[in-house]
């Protein structure tokens, strides 16, 4: 028995070092002096120096910031009303509608929305790009609005209803309060999925509409410089703080609801 | 909405509000995901039956003689060409080959969580879904670090292969690089749900069994490993679906020969400007992610309650 655990440890030990390790191999080498990705040189701060000065890195952070912060509130609108609509009523299109973009792969939903804009003659650019990002935020942001739904007590609106409140003010004082950790937690998803997102914002940005996954993309495709991993450490490091308070707001983050 | 006669009751007014509000709730989440992602897939579906245009995209709906030009030819093409399916059974060889080996990196991850003390193990799951949600590519580009050709580990190993005299491998864009960020990127799709269905395995069903002599070997394979099946399942679901439609993972560290669907899809719409056959494409791979999605809960619905029983 002791010795399997010892086995056991070991495996999931491996594990987690495989998960952080390239991670923290970007972060290391975000501080490198030296143009390579090699070896250990010695410590600079240039590369983000570097960053502060570079244009297109600026301009691609500021588009990846306007599509996540549109994308984050219209998908928190939205998906919070399907989380409290799939919670109350019995509804057969909504679910698979929410979850059908979650559970195909992204390719997909990036040229059918590619193919949608083009022939509506919509314009490619951050609006297409912000347009296809709520559609896949709303079902992650129903999923976790559902779940803590799930966990609160019906009594407490039907007590608010009985009290003579009308429906919206018993929501709005009583049930939107209760579930508010969840919305937020939605909300912190939706952005940091929407300024992660590179497969379908590939697709519905068109040509000259660069965020930052699209232009790291471009930078790794064609040159490989240090600046990318300063930008990632950047990246990183705001996705973590984001989904850490989520997953403390939301506990059911953490559980596989992903898929539910 | 219409007003039937059996709505006059006393209790219709808050009946009828009660439907009203469940139109509000749910009418425009509904609205917004039919018109950004149910008609965009029924458009994709049409493109599929039309003609490639002349310049890219599709041609004119309607011929010279005004007729509607509807065809199966880039069906037919999909089928007749063997390079497709070819490419096809690829990218579906890749990932039965994740999802394995994420499982076999999973389990001992997911038990070990399942097994620490209460209090730990919100940490140790926020562990394992951290990297998920830092940057898809950033997760890609440190593989193009760690495989690179002047870092340390393509050095080790081809120093290792010069030792017994053999030619040196380059470790990047090829099978191999593909296939370790495959697994790197979908492992925390297998943890949850393992995590999850591990976490309600009742101890005294091994206590038993080990009563009744069972070694440790045995009460794995005839216990924990059969009850967890329907968590297998799901993580083998949601492993091998995304992992079927990858494009960007082949298209950074892949060689040559490492031309999956994803990639194909990509060349229709960006390069090649086939839409048809793009749409063709992308419709066989919704229906394999599809069937494949509805098989894997069947059948973790069917285990997991014979399980029980």
């Amino acid at each position: 028995m002791r010795r399997r655990s010892r086995w056991l440890r070991a495996g999931a030990l491996a594990a987690y070092a495989f998960l952080y390790l390239p991670l923290l191999i970007v972060v290391v080498y975000s501080f490198n002096d030296s143009r390579l990705n090699a070896e250990w040189v010695g410590f600079t701060l240039d590369w983000y120096r570097k960053l502060a000065g570079d244009n297109d890195m600026l301009r691609a952070a500021g588009n990846s910031l306007l599509i996540g912060i549109t994308a984050s509130i219209v998908s928190t609108a939205l998906g919070t009303m399907a989380g409290v609509a799939m919670h109350r009523y019995k509804l057969r299109l909504l679910p698979i509608l929410v979850l059908m973009p979650i559970a195909i792969p992204e390719i997909l939903m990036g040229v059918s929305l590619l193919i949608f804009f083009v022939l509506l003659n919509f314009t490619l650019g951050l609006l297409s790009v912000a347009l296809a990002h709520i559609a896949f935020c709303i079902g992650f942001v129903a999923i976790v609005v559902r779940a803590r739904l799930a966990g609160m007590d019906e009594a407490l609106t039907e007590a608010a209803r009985d009290c003579g409140a009308s429906p919206l003010q018993a929501f709005r004082h009583v049930t939107l309060p209760l579930i508010m950790p969840g919305v937020i937690a939605g909300a912190l998803m939706a952005f940091t999925l929407s300024i992660d997102d590179f497969v379908i914002t590939f697709f519905t940005a068109g040509a000259g509409t660069v965020t930052l996954p699209l232009l790291i993309y471009s930078m790794i495709k064609i040159s490989v410089t240090p600046e990318v991993n300063a930008v990632s450490t950047l990246l990183m490091l705001l996705t973590l703080v984001l989904i850490v308070i989520a997953a403390k707001l939301s506990p059911s983050l953490l559980r596989s609801d992903l898929d539910t | 909405m219409p007003h039937t006669s059996s709505s006059s009751s006393a209790a219709a007014p808050g009946r009828r509000l009660a439907r009203l509000a469940k139109w509000l709730v749910s009418g425009p989440p509904v609205l917004y995901l039919i018109v950004f992602f149910a008609a965009p897939a029924a458009i994709m579906v049409l493109a599929s039956f039309r003609t490639p245009g002349e310049f890219g995209g599709l041609a004119p709906l309607t011929d010279d003689a005004g007729k509607i030009d509807l065809n199966t030819d880039s069906y037919l093409r999909f089928l007749t060409e063997p390079v497709f399916l070819h490419v096809f059974v690829k990218s579906a060889w890749y990932a039965t080959l994740t999802t394995l080996i994420c499982l076999l990196l999973a389990y001992p991850v997911a038990t070990l969580i399942a097994k620490s003390a209460k209090k730990h193990r919100d940490l140790l799951l926020l562990l394992v879904i951290l990297p998920f949600w830092s940057n898809f590519l950033i997760r890609v580009y440190a593989w193009m670090i760690i495989l690179g050709p002047n870092a340390a580990l393509a050095k080790f190993v081809n120093g290792a292969l010069a030792l017994v005299g053999l030619e040196p491998v380059p470790l990047l864009f090829s099978a191999f690089a593909v296939l370790t960020c495959l697994v790197y990127v979908h492992l925390p799709f297998m943890v949850l749900p393992l995590y999850a269905n591990l976490e309600k395995h009742d101890q005294a069903l091994l206590d038993a069994a080990q009563d009744l002599g069972a070694n440790a070997w045995q009460r794995f394979w005839r216990i924990t490993f059969p009850l967890s099946l329907p968590g297998v399942y799901a993580g083998a679901a949601l492993v091998f679906i995304p992992a079927l439609g990858i494009f960007a993972i082949p298209d950074i560290l892949g060689g040559p020969d490492d031309t999956l669907i994803g990639n194909l899809i990509k060349q229709q719409f960006l390069e090649t400007r086939d839409w048809p056959f793009g749409s063709v494409l992308s419709i066989v791979l919704t229906v394999a992610a599809l069937a494949l999605a509805g098989a894997a809960a069947w059948i973790a619905r069917r285990r997991g309650g014979e399980a029980l029983a």
